[in-house]
């Protein structure tokens, strides 16, 4: 089996292992840490913004009201929906006034 | 009182990121029948026991919510009166040609004051597959999944629910069940009731506008609520909360998430409401055990996510 990814999370220096093919806020979930917000887990509610600094990933589906197209390409990214392909730094990102709008 | 005007909430459309997870969450998971699939992508579906053509619509998008939540009322020329009621109420009539989708008569729609799109319609075919109404047995086939009997209600969440419900109440006929009350007397949680059912709708103060807090279906007992909870871990489904029960209404209930992120509940019980009943008030520092009577606090989830 592949060597599980290592995800450090720079605002509050968590550091949590993700193994391939796992979806990021479910591995921090299942081993019992709080670094990033929970909510619907699946690409819908926002709850999890994350910003990517630095590491490859995928991406399944995630609502473009909480992540835009030019957001994707700076590296934005529901937990929820990031299956890391290394290791990943990430920092939790302000969520955009955008998903107040009907 | 016989329910003459407003009779239930009939249908709600939701937006789904991707229909191949949202059809084996609804279908294979929760246990709705597909009944048809539009040329324009969307499917729409109902529950073994429900008579009329459908009440769940999912449609593909690019974000998760709620598109419209449509109430049937009782004939055309209720919805000819309601319609009128609403112009002059100073509201924005949309009126959608019958045919917009299958088996769906005329509807009249406008944007409540918090944002959302409710719509209004008489008449709507049977399903081919409706119960039976002869000797009836319980059903043509047992039922899968979690065996849901009815789409039953929405939560909604939005700014203005003050105007909102005065639009259900004043104008729709709906009844205040259950109210949460600020110590200064602001409503913050509003439960109506069309029916005697202990809510048709109910709705949640929140900055912003047209948010959905969940869409429920109703299941026949606690022990189908334990096998409902038995699938969720079983198919690794996300869960918010449950089986727990609600203080407001007293239904027994989960709540849990679809795979674009719309939360669903399955829920039982809860009381009769007729509309000679009192107002059942719960003051802000007792909101734990209004919403979840035996956690007796709310989790964070409850109050900030939304679609």
């Amino acid at each position: 089996m592949d060597r599980p990814f290592t995800i450090k999370v720079e605002n509050c220096g968590s550091e949590f292992r993700c193994p391939s093919g796992d979806r990021l806020l479910h591995a921090m979930e299942r081993q019992g840490r709080q670094a990033i917000p929970v909510g619907c887990r699946n690409g819908g509610c926002g709850a999890c913004l994350i910003q990517v600094t630095e590491g490859d990933y995928r991406t399944g589906p995630m609502s473009a009201r909480h992540v835009s197209a030019e957001g994707r390409q700076c590296g934005l990214a529901l937990a929820c929906r990031v299956y890391p392909q290394s290791d990943l730094t990430v920092r939790l990102a302000e969520r955009s006034s955008t998903d107040q709008t009907p | 009182m016989a329910i003459s005007g407003v009779l239930r909430p009939g249908y709600v459309q939701l937006r789904v990121l991707d229909m191949k997870e949202a059809l084996q969450h609804y279908r294979d998971r929760i246990g709705l029948d597909v009944v048809a699939t539009g040329d324009d992508g969307r499917v729409y579906l109902k529950t073994y026991d429900e008579f009329d053509h459908h009440s769940i619509i999912l449609r593909p998008a690019d974000d998760a919510g709620m598109d419209y939540l449509g109430f049937k009322v009782a004939s055309e020329d209720v919805l000819d009166g309601f319609r009128d009621k609403l112009i002059r109420a100073g509201l924005e009539v949309i009126d959608v040609p019958a045919g917009e989708q299958p088996r769906l008569g005329r509807r009249v729609a406008f944007i409540a004051p918090t944002g959302h799109r409710i719509e209004l319609y008489a008449t709507i075919e049977r399903a081919d597959n409706s119960p039976m109404t002869t000797n009836p047995d319980l059903w043509h086939a047992e039922p899968r999944g979690m065996k849901p009997i009815r789409f039953d209600h929405c939560l909604i969440y939005g700014d203005d629910i003050d105007g909102a419900a005065e639009v259900f109440t004043d104008i729709l006929g709906f009844s205040l069940t259950e109210q949460v009350l600020t110590p200064d007397g602001t409503k913050v949680a509003i439960f109506l009731s069309c029916s005697t059912k202990a809510h048709d709708i109910a709705l949640v103060r929140f900055e912003g506008k047209n948010k959905l807090h969940h869409c429920s279906f109703l299941l026949e007992s606690w022990n189908d609520i334990g096998h409902a909870a038995d699938i969720m871990t079983r198919y690794n489904m996300s869960v918010d909360i449950g089986p727990t029960r609600h203080g407001i209404t007293r239904g027994q209930t989960i709540y849990f998430f679809d795979p674009s992120g719309n939360r669903n509940e399955v829920f039982c019980g809860g009381y009769a409401f007729y509309p000679d009943n009192p107002v059942r008030t719960w003051h802000t520092e007792e909101v734990g055990k209004a919403i979840f009577y035996y956690e007796r606090a709310l989790n964070d989830r409850f109050m900030t996510v939304v679609t």
